[in-house]
């Protein structure tokens, strides 16, 4: 398996450098927006190609040794085909005298290094997230297998109730059936709701997908995977506010400046934003909060330093609207105009004109 | 004290005359009270501990006694309490104790050129007119010059109208002591631990003044010893005259009305310290004046004329035998026996001019040890050995400790703000003529002489702290790395063990050249 040959080679590279009574050390791309470019062609973030390297010293054997005993932990986990939660790797890690880890973000950052390391992610490493993947209502049946038997089961979307199908953490073997005209991911679970309650999915034609703030990366893999092999467009759904643009659109459309090794497969490049814009402010009359100081910073970073931004002229123009109006609005403030406003009004008008949608 | 005309109806000069010489000495201090350090009852309490103490210390310097001092506080009701403080010193002449005690203003060190802790304050008497007005009771001396002689005890009030002593009881009595003095001032006060007390007051004094043993009964009747460590006085400092850049015009006048000189040329030689027949004579010749004329008969437009000649004169700068500093060896002494730290340094600096009068900057610091890590460090002030517990702010030290770039130095600081860190600072101004920022005497005023000499003293136990810092922080890596290299060269090999699937052998190999590698590592 081409992981468990990349950890032997890695192992033995450090072995030979301390036969020889040389420093080892071990190489990562640098993991931040800095080292990542962006080509709206190919749209996704992909690494610039700069480096740190860890060199073996007092202030680094720590690290190094940790590094190594997680190493050989996902090469134990690979060779018995196991899997192990990022919370059960903490835990595993008690047992390793003083290399254990002391809180579980210390060995979450371990797990990111050697993923970026060897250009995998952690699921090839063994590891699976802790976190739900997201909520799914709509025109969609999931085709998943009977985890005792083995057999085929299909799982209709809109048979939920006003409950909603739970996107797993491991995706890759599901399979799909679908005639939905689109897919709108939306970001807060109240939205999700008033949604599904009201059964928009059928009005509309469409699949309901809950991100619940920044999407996970199985979440944005399983919206992923119905953009390319559905051929469904994907419409983002989310507050009107720089978080929502930068930390939950942005990421679920090119992925994130902290884990590009993998951006390629774990985002959706077709995915529009379809509001709250900036101008959807004005034009629907929205209540607002004023922006804080960290939306303003947020926001005068991402025209400095965001890649995706220097490539869309219209976020930049819209994040200076929206500097220049001081205040954001959350999706649920439709609710001033009527409860189901948003179904009756916002959502038909948003669809049919696609001039007020963001790239 | 000025009287307000507008409330009084037509009339003649010397009744109101009369009227104005009616204007009580006691009026006057209340009036005053703020400059005087009677602010509010607990710094009243400190203000009386002060003068007291800072008398006894000056008699038993001038007298070349080591001073053994004992104060004692006690509460009698919720705001009543009693000051004791007792002295070895000379002890003062039985027709002089009355004026010592009971009138404003008496004494000699008010205008003397000379290094004393006493020219700070306005005098013990002060604090017997003070207890006189909140308690209406009488001050307690007693005082004996020899072993041979009696010791007499008196009971004092101060004449408020007249400013003269009132002695209610006089006695001579038995003390079992050789010689010395004993006030007890019954007064309004407060009673308060913490910065700015009697307690740290004393603590204080005895840091800068290690050659005096202190015994002091707290009102709680806690006794704390401050023990003397150094059994040599320090060097006498000496008298000195004015030196011509430091004198001003309503001086300069006053002097040349009351000099004892018979010519304008004597005067300058004899009254003022640098002052040469050659110098007196360009003084005069540049305003062309006579030097021969009578000192008296110069006119104030002359006199004025001098002071300005005087200033475009080169004189020498004044003599510096007139300083008495602490010393290096005493600072670090002084510091060690009240602070418990991990490092002591001090500097003295040489003597340096500010407007004709000699003074020296002296720094202590103290580093690590039981001194607070997380806080301001702390300022200990002080003027001829006496401390400075109020006004921090407005002090040309605390500027120049501000101003002094402590980053370099190895503690961290704000701008504009003192650096942090567990570190105190000693710095003492030697000076016969220390200047103030205000009557009240707590803080010494920004001549950018002071200010500059104060930074140089500070860079220089900066630069030993750094040093100090630096080998700590190197230890403390070395000690890092020692236990570094125990705790996680083991957990390399047994990774690289499971990895690879090495033999025992090898794990054990790959441990000590790892440990060789890492031994060699410099960060």
């Amino acid at each position: 398996m081409k992981t468990l040959i990349k950890i032997k080679e890695s192992g033995q590279n450090i072995y030979n450098k301390i036969l020889k009574k040389q420093k080892p050390e071990m190489k990562f791309p640098i993991r931040s927006l800095s080292n990542v470019k962006y080509d709206p062609k190919k749209g996704f973030f992909e690494l610039k190609g700069q480096n740190k390297l860890r060199t073996l010293t007092v202030n680094t054997v720590k690290t190094f040794a940790q590094t190594l005993r997680m190493m050989s932990f996902s090469k134990e986990l690979l060779k018995t085909d196991d899997i192990a939660t990022k919370r059960e790797a903490y835990y595993v890690s008690k047992n390793w005298g003083d290399a254990k880890f002391d809180e579980q973000p210390e060995s979450d950052t371990v797990m990111d290094d050697i993923e970026a390391m060897f250009g995998v992610n952690r699921e090839q490493l063994g590891f699976i997230p802790e976190e739900k993947g997201g909520e799914v209502a709509g025109e969609l049946i999931v085709i998943d297998k009977d985890p005792d038997t083995g057999k085929e089961i299909k799982i209709d979307c809109t048979k939920f109730g006003s409950g909603a199908y739970s996107i797993p953490s491991s995706i890759e073997e599901l399979k799909f059936q679908t005639k939905a005209k689109f897919i709108l991911a939306i970001e807060t679970a109240g939205m999700f709701q008033r949604l599904v309650k009201h059964s928009y999915y059928k009005k509309a034609n469409c699949i309901l997908i809950s991100m619940g703030g920044v999407p996970t990366r199985a979440c944005r893999r399983f919206i992923r995977r119905l953009s390319d092999e559905m051929k469904i467009p994907v419409y983002a759904f989310c507050d009107g506010d720089m978080y929502a643009f930068f930390n939950i659109y942005r990421t679920l459309k090119v992925g994130s400046g902290n884990a590009a090794h993998l951006s390629e497969y774990f985002c959706v490049p077709k995915a529009r934003y379809l509001g709250i814009t900036p101008q959807d402010i004005i034009d629907y009359k929205l209540p607002t909060h004023n922006l804080k100081d960290v939306d303003i910073k947020r926001g005068k970073d991402a025209i400095k330093n965001d890649p995706f931004v220097h490539q869309h002229k219209d976020w930049e123009k819209a994040i200076q609207l929206q500097l220049k109006m001081g205040v954001r609005a959350e999706q649920q403030a439709l609710a001033k105009w009527g409860l189901n406003y948003v179904i009756e009004k916002y959502l038909p008008e948003k669809l049919k004109n696609d001039k007020t949608w963001l790239p | 004290m000025q009287t307000k005309l507008t409330e009084i109806k037509p009339i003649k000069a010397n009744e109101l005359a009369k009227k104005q010489r009616e204007i009580s000495i006691s009026e006057f201090f209340t009036k005053n009270r703020h400059l005087l350090g009677f602010d509010n009852p607990r710094k009243a309490l400190l203000t009386t501990v002060k003068e007291a103490v800072d008398n006894s210390l000056d008699a038993c310097d001038e007298a070349r006694i080591l001073p053994d001092i004992i104060v004692e506080i006690k509460q009698l009701s919720e705001d009543k309490f009693i000051v004791i403080v007792e002295d070895n010193g000379p002890g003062i002449i039985k027709q002089q104790i009355p004026k010592v005690f009971g009138k404003l203003l008496y004494g000699s060190k008010f205008h003397s050129m000379k290094q004393t802790r006493g020219q700070q304050g306005i005098g013990i008497s002060a604090s017997v007119m003070y207890g006189q007005l909140t308690t209406g009771k009488p001050a307690k001396i007693t005082s004996k010059i020899s072993k041979n002689k009696p010791a007499y005890h008196y009971h004092l009030h101060i004449d408020t109208q007249k400013n003269e002593p009132e002695i209610t009881r006089e006695v001579q009595i038995e003390w079992d002591k050789d010689q010395g003095t004993k006030i007890e001032i019954e007064l309004e006060a407060k009673y308060q631990k913490g910065k700015q007390s009697v307690d740290e007051y004393l603590k204080q004094i005895a840091i800068a003044n290690p050659y005096v043993s202190i015994i002091y009964t707290s009102p709680e009747k806690d006794k704390i010893t401050f023990p003397r460590v150094i059994n040599e006085l320090p060097k006498e400092p000496k008298e000195i005259k004015p030196h011509p850049y430091g004198v001003e015009l309503g001086v300069f006048i006053q002097m040349l009305k009351t000099t004892k000189a018979k010519t304008l040329q004597g005067f300058l030689q004899q009254d003022f310290s640098r002052v040469s027949q050659k110098v007196a004579q360009e003084i005069c010749e540049k305003p062309k004046i006579n030097f021969n004329i009578k000192p008296q008969e110069v006119t104030r437009d002359q006199a004025e004329l001098l002071t300005k000649s005087i200033k475009e004169t080169k004189i020498m700068a004044p003599p510096t035998d007139c300083l008495s500093p602490i010393g290096e060896e005493a600072i670090i002494k002084g510091l060690k026996k009240e602070i418990n730290a991990d490092f002591y340094t001090a500097v003295t600096r040489p003597p340096f001019v500010y407007r004709g009068n000699p003074f020296q900057i002296e720094v202590g610091l103290v580093y690590g040890g039981e001194i607070r890590s997380d806080e301001l460090i702390t300022l200990a002030r002080y003027a001829n050995k006496v401390p400075l517990l109020y006004q921090q702010s407005a002090c040309a030290v605390s500027k120049s400790v501000i101003s002094t770039k402590w980053s370099s130095y190895g503690l961290s600081q704000s701008k504009g703000a003192l650096p942090s860190g567990p570190c105190m600072l000693l710095i003492h101004m030697a000076s016969v003529w220390v200047p103030f920022t205000s009557e009240s005497k707590e803080a010494i005023a920004h001549y950018p002489e002071i200010i500059k000499e104060i930074k140089l003293a500070l860079q220089e136990v900066g630069r030993k702290l750094s040093i100090f810092i630096n080998k700590k922080k190197k230890s403390e890596y070395e000690e890092k790395k020692k236990s570094y290299i125990e705790k996680y060269i083991p957990h390399i090999a047994i990774g690289l063990k499971e990895i690879l699937d090495l033999k025992e052998k090898d794990e054990t190999e790959l441990k000590v050249l790892l440990q060789d590698i890492l031994e060699r590592s410099k960060k």
